[in-house]
């Protein structure tokens, strides 16, 4: 088995890498280094080449280590990758092991007094006075640790070759409104280029060089992208209970909703509540559904686990509302800052009883945003709590993207009837199927008609609302929930479907495992491997997967859980295919690499 | 639509209805639960006061007391939520659409143990509805263990003694800032009548402890919830009079001999005070006088507590005037150049 990354590594020209690294940034969490970081990212991306930034952060405030890992790749690559090239060793607690962790040939730029040459011989070191040049960037005691982050960023600027004009352009945009902090940091920055280039002779492989690649596109992470989905699929009502990783969802809405949807009198068009927990924000959520809001919540695993004897009775009362799962590692507490696929199967038939739940699967921030849209119309159309299920590598970690397009579809309301509707109906019964497609209409409270009224009750309930336990009645309505979730399979978002001509192998995927499949197929087809392969995007299946997977003579079904969640409902989907199905997992809370897919995929296929 | 009654010979409210358009479905509970004392209060009230039954939307959550909403109100919507999440289901609804007059129904169970957390924040942001605990002390539909508002001492129907101290929440209720607590007696439908209009009328939460003996597990002997206790414990702090906003005010009483209070709608309530030296403005006395009752095992009821001028849910959320459910596409999905405008911020 050949290991691809090294190849990478001496597609070279005349010793050169350029634009094919990855930078990683070792500090303490609450040291403020996050402004340097994003400034480093941003001015490599505004350089045109493509970016992707992924904080590796404790459950914590202040005082613990945290990595932020800037990968960058030509070929427009922005999965996680293993291994570092730059490493920026800031954190003395961690050092030892960060510089240990390099392969032969990274550099790492240290603070002088670590001594970090010491460990290593085979790696480039550059030890840099950051305390001496702090005291340079500033007489201010309390400033000097901040602009200690400055300073890296100028040593790394030095290094690599970075536009001082698109640096400047970084922080000014990193400090939105604060015209006296600009130069501050932009002098800190010049400190430690100068220092660098009259100290340090460069000698290493890593530049950057000005590409084309990234030309109108946005920077965004896939929480605040689905905040702007929910703002443009026009959300009224919002609860929610702080939790990592999802919090920053419902922070941005808020924000968003308080700059453009405030009436020109001042007044709000939608209503926020910072719930008591996960229970009642659920409840407020769907009490507003019921009302005939377009109402959401977002949570994590813990919260979901909260909300499911609600969502059993959203799903069996059928009232809409959307919830988003940003998914942290499980089970109970977990790793609360660290990504997982593993809500999957849980979420899927939340609550007891017989329940079966939507689900939009987003693979990048654009599908954030726009399948937050969906979630809204769906949940409307069929009545129904919707999930989206994202994770924190997707939520909390910056993603290239093209610009988000503006809905052309109008809101789908779904099926409500009003006062004049009513009249001319002549009869209403709130759960009776008259379209035959398991779908009913419904009326708001405060409809004005005899006709509208009725009783929304978690029991058994018959067409026209009442309390019942008679047999066939409770049979008749489970019947009817299922063909409504028959009806869904036709409207939730297709599968993506990636072809290559003659392949034997499938993979199938969801989610931000999608960016290492990406790179992956590349690297398995460079071993002969040739892939085709089916970005899952909803539950419940759609027509498209017995074809895809009768297509193929094995199917790798890849995720980032233990239990092989969603291989396992494809097996209960297709039993007759089951043993074509194979499973590749990734489960250590990091988000999944190219190169494990492709190793893995390459044992199973003995190659 | 208003529809105009169907026998023109019955006598109707103001907006043209009768009191057959207030009832609901026929109860299901036992025969003489007080339960269905208070539900026939609150017919009587929405029909006396003419609210269109279509504003209001009926909640509750699990137990005896939450099948009630079906047993009042037919024409208007209801929603029988799950166990102690009443509130919750509440603020959702009040979000969706303000105008709707929202009228809680639920129980000692339901409030006080699963559903106490919801409670105190639904008091906490002052939603403004009318909160029923019909409070008898049992968790009658699971067949007679003991509540949380169960007496010290009490008696279940096995013989057994309560040892814990109860959960006082009208209390609570004050101690959380509620602006509107009442307590009743489903025996006394005058003053549970001049409440129910009042916390109509009130612009927040309005939280009335009705003690509603359960006719079959908690009804004996030795129970302080029972028919016969609460009867020969009842203390009213007041005489209770309701004028609503509509009919015209005349005086009638000596002065200083009656406290009047106006409600955010303009209806008044009367208190012709027995004990002299109770004020219901004052939420130290109120608090201390309820603790000595407590104390002494009195049976206080009346109107507890009332400030009628602190900021309501919906006036904190400063929203625009049409509910927020009635919005068009217009008013709630921003143009496209707010879109580009956010995109040009994230290149």
């Amino acid at each position: 088995m050949k290991t691809l990354a090294a190849d990478s590594v001496q597609k070279t020209e005349q010793g050169r890498v350029v634009n094919d690294f990855s930078i990683q940034v070792a500090t303490v969490n609450g040291s403020g280094s996050q402004s340097s970081n994003n400034v480093l990212m941003r001015t490599i991306f505004q350089m045109g080449i493509p970016v992707s930034g992924k904080n590796l952060f404790p459950s914590n405030i202040a005082g613990l280590p945290t990595w932020f890992t800037i990968r960058v790749n030509k070929d427009g690559y922005i999965a996680r990758k293993r291994e570092t090239n730059i490493l920026v060793a800031m954190n003395p607690q961690t050092a030892f092991e960060d510089v240990k962790a390099l392969t032969p040939g990274a550099i790492c730029i240290s603070p002088v007094e670590l001594k970090l040459n010491d460990v290593r011989s085979d790696v480039k070191h550059y030890q840099v006075p950051f305390t001496e040049l702090a005291a340079k960037a500033t007489e201010t005691l309390k400033l000097r640790k901040l602009l200690t982050n400055m300073i890296y960023v100028g040593v790394v600027a030095e290094l690599l070759n970075l536009d001082d004009n698109e640096i400047e352009k970084a922080v000014t945009g990193q400090f939105p409104g604060k015209p006296k902090v600009v130069p501050l940091n932009v002098n800190a920055i010049k400190i430690g280029r100068e220092w660098t280039r009259e100290n340090l002779k460069k000698d290493d492989p890593y530049f950057i060089e000005r590409m084309n690649e990234t030309a109108g596109k946005i920077i965004i992470d896939g929480n605040e992208a689905a905040a702007l989905g929910s703002l443009f699929a026009g959300v009224t009502v919002v609860a929610w209970y702080p939790i990592t990783p999802s919090s920053s969802l419902c922070e941005n809405l808020i924000d968003y909703l308080y700059e453009y949807r405030v009436d020109a009198d001042g007044k709000n068009t939608f209503a926020v509540v910072q719930a008591e927990d996960e229970l009642a924000a659920v409840g407020m959520a769907l009490g507003a559904g019921w009302a005939g809001a377009r109402s959401m919540t977002s949570t994590s695993g813990p919260g979901i686990s909260l909300m499911a004897e609600f969502v059993g009775f959203g799903y069996f009362t059928e009232i809409p509302t959307v919830i988003f799962d940003v998914q942290r590692v499980g089970p109970s507490t977990g790793m609360p800052t660290r990504t997982s696929q593993a809500d999957l199967l849980s979420t899927y038939m939340l609550s007891h009883g017989d329940t079966k739940h939507i689900i939009l699967l987003p693979g990048s921030v654009a599908e954030c945003y726009s399948f937050a849209g969906e979630a809204f119309d769906l949940a409307e159309r069929f009545q129904t709590p919707v999930f989206v299920l994202t994770d924190l590598d997707l939520g909390m970690n910056n993603w290239m993207s093209d610009p988000f397009e503006y809905p052309t579809k109008a809101l789908d309301r779904g099926k409500v009837l009003n006062a004049e509707q009513l009249e001319k109906a002549g009869e209403f019964a709130r759960y009776k199927d008259v379209d035959g497609d398991g779908i009913c209409y419904r009326t708001l409270p405060g409809t004005d008609h005899v006709l509208a009224p009725y009783f929304v009750r978690g029991s058994g309930h018959t067409e026209k609302a009442t309390y019942t336990e008679k047999p066939e009645d409770y049979q008749n309505l489970m019947d009817r929930l299922e063909r409504k979730f028959q009806t869904s399979r036709k409207f939730v978002p297709k599968p993506e479907i990636h072809s290559e001509p003659n392949s034997k192998v499938g993979i199938i995927a969801f989610g931000s495992t999608h960016f290492a499949i990406y790179e992956s197929r590349d690297q398995l087809k460079a071993a002969n491997v040739p892939t085709s392969y089916y970005r899952l995007r909803a539950l419940p299946f759609t027509e498209e997967l017995r074809k895809f997977v009768e297509s193929q003579d094995r199917v790798y079904v890849v995720e980032q859980n233990r239990d092989a969640q969603l291989r396992d409902l494809i097996t209960l989907e297709l039993p007759d295919l089951a043993t074509k199905l194979h499973s590749v997992r990734h489960y250590t809370g990091l988000p999944i690499d190219a190169q494990f897919v492709t190793d893995e995929i390459l044992k199973q296929e003995k190659k | 639509m208003v529809q105009s009654p169907s026998n023109p010979a019955q006598s109707t409210n103001r907006i043209g209805l009768t009191l057959a358009d207030y009832k609901g479905a026929p109860s299901t509970l036992c025969d003489g639960c007080g339960h269905d004392a208070i539900t026939a209060q609150i017919i009587k009230a929405f029909y006396e006061l003419g609210i269109a039954p279509h504003q209001v939307a009926k909640l509750s959550g699990i137990g005896c007391s939450s099948k009630t909403p079906a047993y009042f109100l037919n024409r208007a919507h209801g929603f029988n939520s799950v166990h102690g999440r009443m509130p919750s289901v509440a603020t959702g609804a009040n979000m969706a659409n303000k105008d709707l007059l929202l009228i809680g129904v639920s129980g000692d169970g339901d409030t006080a143990s699963i559903g106490l957390g919801q409670f105190c924040h639904l008091v906490r942001r002052n939603l403004p509805m009318i909160y029923i605990i019909e409070n008898n002390g049992v968790y009658g539909l699971t067949k007679g263990q003991f509540s949380a508002t169960a007496d010290m001492g009490s008696k279940s129907k096995v013989g057994k003694l309560n040892e814990y101290t109860p959960i006082d929440l009208c209390g609570l209720a004050i101690e959380l800032g509620c602006g509107f607590v009442g307590r009743s007696f489903a025996g006394d439908p005058k003053q549970l009548m001049a409440l129910l209009k009042a916390a109509a009328s009130h612009k927040g939460t309005a939280v009335l402890d009705v003690v509603s003996p359960c006719v079959t597990f908690n009804n004996h002997e030795g129970s302080t919830k029972s028919y016969k206790y609460a009867k020969e414990m009842e203390t009213p702090l007041h005489e209770l009079g309701f004028i609503p906003f509509y009919e015209q005010i005349t005086v009638d009483y000596e002065p200083g001999s009656v406290q009047d209070v106006e409600l955010h709608d303009g209806s008044h309530l009367r208190l012709k005070k027995l004990d002299k030296g109770y004020d219901p403005r004052n939420r130290e006395l109120a608090i201390t006088t309820m603790l000595k009752a407590n104390e002494e095992k009195q049976f206080l009821t009346g109107l507890m507590f009332i400030d009628e001028k602190k900021p309501d849910f919906v006036s904190m959320s400063d929203l625009v005037d049409a509910p927020l459910a009635t919005l068009p596409q217009e008013r709630t999905r921003p143009g496209k150049e707010v879109l580009s405008k956010i995109m040009a911020e994230l290149m």
